[in-house]
């Protein structure tokens, strides 16, 4: 499979979840495992241009296709612009559902570049938050739609 | 939790899935989409010999249509139905389901054989199928079958079935001009699944009632027809009155279960309030398609 663009590959038990190859065998730890059952949406990651749940998803599956992960959103070590606009906005407290909003939210601007407030509570609403109350989530997704347009 | 173990198989073609199904029957567990199962397998709930991996059989996945019928491959994913412009025009009523299931990154994943095969009462498709009388294509070694969604749903999580078959293709009529659906559910977050959903589906003619659906899902072990409110309603013309009195009737004798998020009597009001704005999202739907 290509990962954020690079080639990578393992021998692993069908078994194992994209979310737990991701993590473990490539080290790539910024896509977090919170309910391993497809509830919290903290492990999604984008697979051929769509959002999926890499806990709901078999490694094996993964053979061939291209996956970017939270790590894969932004080059150079720095922050894109819907990062900078979620972290100017006090998107997150803990970080721990952080990369799967970014990815949910990364996938979404993608399709609707002039995205509301509705159709952005809409599009997160798979993703579950317990620090934020969500509105400086909403805030930093729709001050990057914002900058976009400038 | 980590998934169990279990042996995997892929087939290329759907005759080596069959084979497949044939030698294992119930020890094997059919992985279309993976957005119930998964969860199943990680919950200990489902405990699997043998993972059918159905995901590469491509010659499953697609919608066309005929003149009466629109065929959807069961490895059909919840988005490509909802993208695709025939399901829109010639099944409103699965068009205005898809959104409701789940969330972005399940219909990523998700298919609408899975959904149906998963037959789980709370589930949106379920509910359609039932309203729209969809008919299932199931084939094994000894050929195919064509089983009505009215002898598909069996149980909790349970169809028709049998262990050395597969899913292949469901079938939904073609809607008229002049019929007009509506999904109706009341869920606390979008996405999740619903405390009561309905589906809905009306035919006019010369401004009355010709055909009428009512399908509940979140009520009972299957989704559930509401028959006499439907015959209630068929002659009559459209009126909030009838609207309301169809709603009596179809939630008369309905006993929805009970959890932590509403009792029994609260979800029968709002089944009631559901029939009567899907009847008249349904009925406005007709004029919008005409």
């Amino acid at each position: 499979m290509t990962v954020n663009g690079v080639r990578r590959g393992g021998s692993v038990e069908p078994r194992r979840t994209l979310a737990d190859f991701l993590r473990d065998d490539l080290e790539l730890t910024g896509t977090h495992v919170g309910c391993e059952h497809g509830v919290c949406g903290s492990c999604t990651v984008i697979v051929d241009g769509r959002t999926v749940r890499s806990c709901l998803m078999l490694a094996v599956q993964a053979a061939g296709r291209e996956v970017t992960t939270i790590e894969g959103v932004a080059s150079g070590g720095g922050l894109g612009p819907l990062q900078q606009a979620l972290q100017d906005s006090h998107g997150f407290q803990c970080g721990f559902c952080t990369p799967g909003f970014v990815m949910q939210a990364t996938a979404f601007l993608r399709t609707h570049p002039d995205a509301r407030e509705p159709e952005v509570r809409e599009a997160l609403s798979g993703n579950i938050c317990r620090c934020t109350g969500y509105q400086g989530i909403i805030d930093g997704v729709l001050l990057a739609v914002q900058r976009s347009q400038h | 939790m980590k998934l169990p173990q279990f042996a995997y198989e892929a087939p290329a073609t759907v005759a080596e899935a069959v084979d497949l199904l044939a030698d294992y029957q119930d020890e094997a567990n059919v992985l279309a989409g993976g957005q119930s199962l998964v969860p199943l397998l990680a919950l200990r709930l489902a405990r699997p010999a043998v993972l059918i991996d159905i995901n590469g059989l491509d010659e499953l996945a697609g919608v066309s249509v005929t003149d009466d019928r629109v065929v959807i491959g069961a490895m059909t994913r919840e988005y490509m139905a909802e993208e695709s412009a025939t399901v829109s025009a010639a099944v409103p009523l699965l068009a205005a389901a898809l959104p409701l299931i789940g969330h972005e990154a399940i219909r990523s994943r998700g298919t609408i054989g899975g959904s149906l095969a998963h037959a789980d009462p709370a589930a949106e498709l379920p509910a359609v199928a039932r309203a729209l009388e969809a008919e299932f294509v199931v084939r094994s070694r000894s050929g195919e079958r064509v089983i009505p969604a009215a002898d598909w749903f069996e149980g909790y999580l349970s169809t028709s079935r049998r262990p050395d078959e597969i899913l292949v293709e469901v079938w939904f009529p073609v809607a008229g001009p002049d019929s007009g659906a509506a999904f109706q559910e009341v869920s606390r977050r979008h996405g999740d699944f619903a405390m009561v959903g309905l589906a809905v589906s009306l035919t006019l003619a010369d401004g009355a009632i010709s055909d009428a659906r009512l399908a509940f899902s979140g009520i009972a072990d299957v989704p559930v027809r509401a028959a006499e409110a439907e015959a209630l309603l068929v002659g009559e013309e459209p009126s909030a009155e009838l609207f309301a009195a169809a709603a009596r009737r179809a939630t008369a004798a309905i006993e929805p279960p009970a959890d932590l998020h509403g009792s029994s009597e609260y979800r029968q009001k709002v089944a009631a309030v559901l029939v009567r704005r899907g009847l008249r999202a349904a009925a406005d739907n007709v004029y919008e398609r005409q």
